[in-house]
């Protein structure tokens, strides 16, 4: 392909982008006018309904939560799929593998990572009370995990990381999502109904069914997010096979 | 006035270091460097989401955008270039 070729076509696509970008940008509500009915319904009815003073652990975990069943299974396909085309074949001596961090980076390294997995523990715990939530508390407690490797070594790492371990982790928290909405199948209620009482507002005992599903997709999403780095980390320090 | 008017200067701020560090991450040439530009530019959209109030959306970011994303990214470069030294 000429220069010249190349140049028209970039020039092509730039103005198509470009009008349809213009086109969009049009139709939008005014700057912050943007509420929708929607979000101002859900913003007056899901404290009364829910007593969950976080409108948005409501939505992802209780009025939307068969939404969030999808992406749940979505990150396991994923990581099914990493675990599949990466695990390597031999076995592997987790002893020699990785050096070892100056003392200087291991002496506030081992720090961080506890405080990492509890503020990961934090968000989950009162994702439906503050902002947070079983994804961002699980993607934080798996990356307070995989610091360990990073401040440590490998052998440090391996024992947290180890697929074995983590693969039956995880299939309860993505399980536990499932069958929390199955039990209400059970009480002659839909799929996923909010089952318990509300408890009362502001407190870690309100929102039903909403703490059930919130730990079952933190449990998830931290035991994935640390399937997910220790097969990558794994790819990175056994570069076995050469294909092609 | 709304309260999403009331941060309209902070939103400002925000919007223009979103745009400025978005082209930094695509100037960028060298894709390690480029993996902590794109880390500063999560940072940066934390901010702007935060100034947005969505603090869920920008925790969603913040974890994301410095530790997971990074993560993968760092190692296959890093086994890239491993394979690169095999060749040569």
């Amino acid at each position: 392909m000429t220069r010249r070729t190349r140049i028209v076509i970039f020039l092509t696509a730039a103005l198509g982008l470009a009008a349809l970008f213009g086109w969009a940008f049009a139709g939008l509500p005014a700057f912050g006018n943007g509420s929708h009915v929607y979000a101002f319904l859900l913003n007056h009815v899901a404290v009364p309904e829910r007593h969950t003073t976080n409108v948005v652990a409501a939505i992802v975990f209780d009025y939307r939560g068969f939404d969030t069943l999808g992406e749940e299974f979505i990150l396991f396909t994923a990581v099914a799929g990493v675990v599949l085309l990466l695990r390597p074949v031999e076995r592997e001596d987790p002893e020699d593998r990785g050096t070892t961090a100056s003392d200087a980076l291991r002496f506030v390294g081992v720090g961080m990572v506890g405080a990492g997995v509890l503020v990961g523990l934090w968000l989950i715990a009162f994702g439906y009370i503050t902002p947070g939530g079983g994804f961002q508390g699980g993607v934080a407690v798996a990356a307070g995990a995989v610091l360990l490797y990073f401040v440590s070594n490998y052998s440090a790492f391996y024992p947290l990381g180890h697929v074995d371990g983590l693969d039956p982790v995880e299939a309860l928290g993505a399980g536990g999502y499932a069958v929390i909405g199955a039990v209400a199948l059970v009480s002659g209620l839909p799929f996923l109904a909010n089952l318990l009482g509300p408890g009362s507002v502001g407190t870690l005992v309100s929102g039903g069914s909403i703490p059930f599903l919130n730990w079952a997709s933190g449990i998830e999403v931290a035991a994935a997010n640390l399937i997910l780095f220790s097969e990558f980390i794994r790819e990175y320090l056994h570069p076995a096979r050469q294909d092609g | 006035m709304s309260v999403v008017a009331t941060t309209a200067p902070l939103q400002a701020v925000a919007y223009v270091l979103v745009a400025a560090g978005a082209a930094g991450v695509v100037l960028s040439r060298d894709p390690l460097r480029q993996i902590v530009v794109s880390g500063i530019y999560g940072y940066v959209l934390v901010l702007l989401f935060m100034v947005l109030q969505a603090p869920d959306v920008a925790l969603s970011m913040l974890v994301v955008s410095t530790v997971a994303y990074p993560l993968v990214v760092l190692v296959a470069i890093a086994r890239v270039r491993n394979r690169r030294e095999d060749d040569e």
